[in-house]
């Protein structure tokens, strides 16, 4: 059934229709839409979901965890600091293999404090052990939110899956949509059936037990081969969410690819942009094409080198600073992904977008400038720079 | 399903269960944490009264009870921590000593 939703409202729509035990609940901005609908839905009686309104986002998520524990099904959604003060929590229930489904609607971490969009929140907790989709609009928001369980509740896999949209942009705008029938997301979703849990009675259960050096690497060894399991399973959760939705998803999708010379490598609501752009310049004959990366944990590392051998020219777009002096993270996952090539294309990094700002079709097509300029000359010139600040430099 | 006591330093991360997670109540009496003590509490049954105020003190479960008697410390598990010492009315009934070895 077609509808018109913000991508807050279609994301509690999809747990209205997924009707999970528990919500962690803790509002912050641009995620407080979703516990603020649910609540609704809650009253209503229209789901019988044990709604736990709590005091930090640190609880939030340690609720999510006691219950999922304890066999429930629970969920949550957070945004930027809300999700840095869960951080020691996200660790805990990656590490006790808890398939959380956790809506973060991304929002650029303080300082400066900001609301707006960037993924610096989530990118802080790449290396926490949650499996990580990000949606380029609202459709792929409320798509991505129904596919998660029955990822990350797998038992080869085993892991919170976090589902990331972008605050305001994506989260606020309405958008036409595509909603499933509830029956069909029911369906699709299953009921959650884990092999043992705290309230069954018939086996005691101890879970998150001290771990001392001579365990603790094998318990991350474990996490580690999950994480790689978790690949096939998106992809075959992929595959049956298509017979139900006629949407295809894969862990990153191509858009002219094909012949591309110059490519972009980017992820959320950007694509659409950098989509607009590629249109554009090849009515003008240039051979432009983009990569959105859809799964950014687990990376997928082989597929993309395959596409990007294509190319003679690429450039990696981070809407995060990572500090690290030489590029964000989506970079240095890029740039590793291809490192394997035999004849790689030439590679920059591009941080824009930072803090909410801004960024237009010209400003892609400002990029894929650069990018043929690199392929006309054979010089990379500056391999990481940022993108849409004022300066006192005129550069890209 | 694996049991704890199946599990040690030798178990190979694939036959270790995910997270940690331990399928039966009661494993700590598996395992020996008594070499942690550096103080050791002494027990004469001669004084003791059996009045039973050590036993609810022990943070640990390191004073067994039978037929209404207590019997002696649980070497095993006892920290040594001296509370049962401390609680306990009737003198010489229980006197800490130095080491982790009742002498």
């Amino acid at each position: 059934m077609s509808d018109r939703l913000s991508g807050n409202e279609a994301v509690a729509y999809a747990m209205k229709q997924i009707n999970p035990d528990v919500m962690g609940a803790f509002p912050i901005t641009p995620s407080t839409e979703i516990p603020e609908y649910f609540a609704a839905y809650v009253a209503n009686g229209e789901v019988n979901t044990e709604y736990v309104a709590v005091e930090s986002e640190h609880s939030s998520m340690s609720v999510c965890i006691a219950a999922q524990a304890a066999g429930a099904r629970a969920v949550c959604a957070t945004s930027s600091c809300g999700l840095a003060l869960m951080y020691e929590l996200l660790y805990v229930a990656a590490s006790c293999r808890l398939p959380i489904t956790l809506a973060c609607v991304n929002r650029a971490l303080s300082g400066p404090i900001n609301i707006n969009h960037d993924y610096s929140d989530s990118m802080g907790a790449r290396d926490s052990g949650w499996i990580q989709i990000y949606a380029e609009n609202n459709q792929e928001a409320y798509d991505n939110f129904i596919m998660a369980m029955p990822i990350g509740e797998t038992p080869a896999v085993r892991l919170p899956v976090m589902t990331c949209m972008d605050g305001f942009i994506t989260s606020h705008a309405v958008e036409n949509i595509e909603l499933l029938e509830t029956e069909t997301v029911r369906t699709f979703v299953g009921t959650y059936d884990p092999e043992n849990y705290l309230l069954k009675k018939e086996n005691p259960l101890a879970v998150g037990p001290y771990d001392i050096s001579a365990y603790y690497m094998e318990h991350k060894v474990q996490e580690a081969e999950a994480m790689k399991a978790a690949k096939a399973r998106i992809l075959e959760v992929a595959a049956e969410f298509e017979k139900i939705s006629g949407r295809s998803y894969g862990l990153f999708e191509e858009y002219q690819m094909d012949d591309a010379e110059l490519a972009l490598v980017l992820m959320g609501s950007t694509a659409g942009t950098a989509k607009a752009a590629v249109d554009k310049l090849r009515e003008q004959g240039v051979k432009a094409g983009l990569v959105k990366i859809r799964v950014f944990r687990p990376f997928p590392c082989e597929e993309l080198a395959q596409v990007l051998a294509g190319p003679k020219a690429v450039a990696v777009m981070d809407k995060s600073e990572g500090f690290s002096a030489n590029g964000g993270p989506l970079f240095a996952e890029t740039r590793s992904a291809l490192y394997d090539l035999k004849d790689r294309p030439y590679v920059i990094n591009i941080v824009y977008g930072l803090g909410g700002r801004d960024a237009k079709v010209e400003d892609i097509e400002k990029v894929f400038k650069r990018l043929a300029d690199i392929v006309a000359t054979g010089e990379t010139g500056p391999v990481y720079t940022h993108m849409g600040q004022r300066s006192k430099e005129d550069m890209v | 399903m694996i049991r704890a006591k199946y599990i040690n330093e030798q178990t190979p991360w694939q036959d270790l269960t995910p997270g940690g997670e331990i399928y039966e109540p009661g494993t700590a009496r598996e395992f020996n944490t008594g070499t942690w003590r550096t103080d050791t509490p002494v027990f004469v049954v001669e004084a003791c009264k059996h009045c039973m105020l050590c036993v609810p003190f022990c943070p640990d479960s390191a004073i067994p009870v039978k037929g209404g008697k207590r019997l002696d410390f649980d070497y095993m598990h006892c920290k040594g921590c001296g509370i049962c010492a401390e609680v306990c009315p009737f003198p010489g009934a229980i006197t800490m000593v130095s080491g982790g070895v009742p002498s």
